[in-house]
């Protein structure tokens, strides 16, 4: 039987991790260990919050001309998945000479569970976490060089307007382990106050299961 | 590699002496006991041996005592069976916010139901005010259950205090001792080390269980006092009284009476052991690892209870790195907890969500030596400065203890 890594004291419950996970936990990739120095980066983005339990931290350089993203680096305060998923990340974005933005705005949070050889189910939403703390340094970096244009809006379509429940909140459930309306109602603490949306609501579930686990 | 256990307030190791002891009762002892023939009935006087064992440890009657599956099915037929059965005479039960779930989920349960609950808040310091439990009180109340030691952060409620309260409350408006409010407590985690004296402490139900007393697991045990009744759970034969019926779990009752008297046999000695070991373990982390915050009342405690927060680094990562150089512990972070949230009981303290995240719960036994800490203690540092190293975090602490 596969030795649990990680057992909850209150359930008894666990999960394994990848050798790989094991290895980019152990021995991350692209840590930014010392102080930036000036001009070492052209920009940096934050996420997350210490309520939650994540936070992420990333410094780029970009190519100004091929819009190759030269040098990533990143903090982190989180479990390890957050670490090794954002280890892998960093990788996959700078290997082989670097994406462009374009090609690493593509990588989605299943492109780097697969390169990690898989995450527990419970554990998909920490590799959420470096693909929104890249957005938002790109985002930056878009405001520092004047692209405003190129800015990437989490823009958030209001689904339930009696209680304002957006789609990045079913989002954010889904990422939590929300599989129907219940589970939303249960992780957003509130229940549906426009019965018109519903159909709405299940539908984004859908999309956003489909978006995160692939099923 | 060595692996170095200390996770002893999830479950222990069971003693040998406690394996020999069961073993008869898996192999040729295997009757019935409510047969009629003789090999059953040799299994009923070892079981009822094991019932005034037990009763003997906690100062009850045999007929006090029932065996059952585990601290939890205790909990819930304590706390569901006295709530059920004297619902018509109020339906508000009082509680802490501290509680294992085990006894949260089960109240919670209540209250679907429709009925009142209070869960009472501690202190800072992880212990409850008797005063705070007393407010609650009401002619609707039928049930108070406190718990003695928290599983959590090791800290020892005053059962007594709380007890004379609520006697005198019962004084001052007419009730009997047979009459609600009735008090439980989840005493788990304190059978290793705390008197069980249930006239002492006052209790009218007490639960244990035998995973955490070096006993076998899949064994519980409820002390219910005479004249008290209780809406069973389960319904089927005799046994137990009706309360708990199904064939018994020969071995396991005789195991956890064992168990019971073995460790409650040793609770001084050991409780001085552990208790030197666990505050030199404490002064030692605080002084090799800046911002490192104590949880819970550092006196009022387990002897086996070391429940730090490390601040700026996140638990499960800590576990992992713990993990590889033979140390298994446990952390109150949300990462290391089913339902992905911190825990309740950090939070209960007054703490912010990062102390939750960031904290770890090592808890020491009766195989747990000095050198086993000094381990510990020499490893952990270069942990932390690592996982520090990475953090963009650097948060103040607001208050030390």
């Amino acid at each position: 039987m596969k030795k649990m890594d990680v057992v909850s004291q209150k359930t008894g419950q666990g999960w394994v991790y990848s050798k790989i996970v094991k290895d980019h936990f152990f021995h991350p990739r692209n840590l930014l260990l010392a102080e930036a120095k000036k001009g070492e980066f052209d920009a940096v983005g934050e996420v997350g919050s210490p309520a939650c339990g994540d936070v992420m931290k990333m410094w780029i350089k970009v190519d100004p001309q091929t819009e190759k993203i030269k040098k990533l680096k990143w903090r982190t305060f989180g479990c390890g998945s957050a670490i090794a998923a954002t280890s892998m990340f960093s990788v996959m974005v700078t290997e082989k000479g670097g994406m462009t933005i374009k090609q690493a705005l593509k990588i989605k949070p299943q492109d780097i569970i697969k390169r990690l050889g898989g995450l527990p189910d419970r554990k998909i939403h920490c590799s959420v976490l470096a693909d929104k703390a890249f957005h938002q340094t790109l985002n930056n970096y878009f405001r520092q060089t004047g692209q405003y244009q190129r800015i990437i809006t989490e823009g958030s379509r209001v689904i339930d307007r009696r209680l304002n429940i957006t789609e990045k909140d079913i989002e954010a459930a889904v990422l939590e382990g929300a599989k129907t309306i219940d589970d939303v109602q249960k992780i957003l603490k509130v229940g549906v106050g426009d019965p018109k949306a519903i159909p709405q609501i299940e539908e984004l579930i859908r999309f956003y299961t489909e978006k995160y686990y692939g099923k | 590699m060595k692996r170095i256990y200390l996770d002893y307030a999830a479950t222990t190791p069971i003693d040998p002496q406690v394996v020999q002891a069961m073993l008869p009762f898996l192999k040729q002892m295997f009757g019935n006991p409510s047969t009629l023939y003789s090999d059953g009935q040799l299994v009923n006087a070892a079981i009822k041996q094991a019932r005034t064992r037990a009763a003997k440890i906690i100062n009850s009657q045999a007929e006090e005592i029932i065996f059952c599956g585990s601290g939890t099915e205790s909990d819930n037929l304590a706390i569901l069976g006295v709530a059920r059965f004297y619902r018509n005479k109020g339906q508000h039960v009082i509680t802490t916010n501290i509680e294992h779930h085990a006894v949260l989920h089960t109240v919670e349960h209540l209250k679907k139901k429709d009925f009142a609950i209070d869960f009472v808040p501690v202190k800072s310091n992880g212990i409850v005010d008797p005063a705070d439990i007393l407010r609650k009180i009401k002619k609707e109340t039928t049930l108070i259950s406190v718990m003695y030691v928290n599983n959590e952060i090791g800290t020892i409620q005053p059962l007594r205090a709380i007890a004379k309260k609520i006697k005198e409350w019962k004084k001052r408006n007419n009730r009997s001792s047979n009459e609600p409010p009735f008090f439980h407590t989840d005493a788990c985690q304190a059978a290793g080390y705390l008197d069980l004296d249930v006239q002492k402490l006052g209790v009218d139900l007490l639960t244990l269980n035998g995973s955490k007393i070096y006993g076998p697991k899949g064994m519980g045990m409820l002390y219910l006092k005479k004249g008290i009744q209780l809406e069973p759970l389960m319904f089927g034969g005799g046994q137990e009284r009706k309360l708990r019926p199904g064939t018994e779990n020969t071995a396991g009752i005789i195991g956890f009476a064992t168990a019971l008297e073995l460790v409650q046999k040793k609770r001084a000695k050991e409780g001085q052991r552990l208790k030197k070991l666990r505050d030199y373990f404490i002064k030692e982390l605080i002084r090799r690892i800046p911002k490192v915050i104590i949880n819970g009342d550092p006196v009022k405690r387990s002897p086996n209870n070391v429940n730090i927060s490390i601040l700026d680094i996140e638990g499960e990562a800590v576990l992992l790195h713990l993990d590889k150089l033979g140390i298994e512990a446990s952390s109150g972070s949300a990462c290391d907890s089913e339902n992905l949230e911190p825990s309740h009981v950090i939070l209960a303290l007054g703490r912010p969500y990062e102390y939750a995240h960031g904290s770890l719960r090592f808890t020491m036994g009766q195989w747990t030596s000095k050198k086993d800490i000094d381990y510990v203690l020499k490893i952990l540092p270069p942990i932390v400065k690592k996982l520090r190293s990475i953090s963009p975090l650097d948060i103040k602490p607001k208050l030390y203890l």
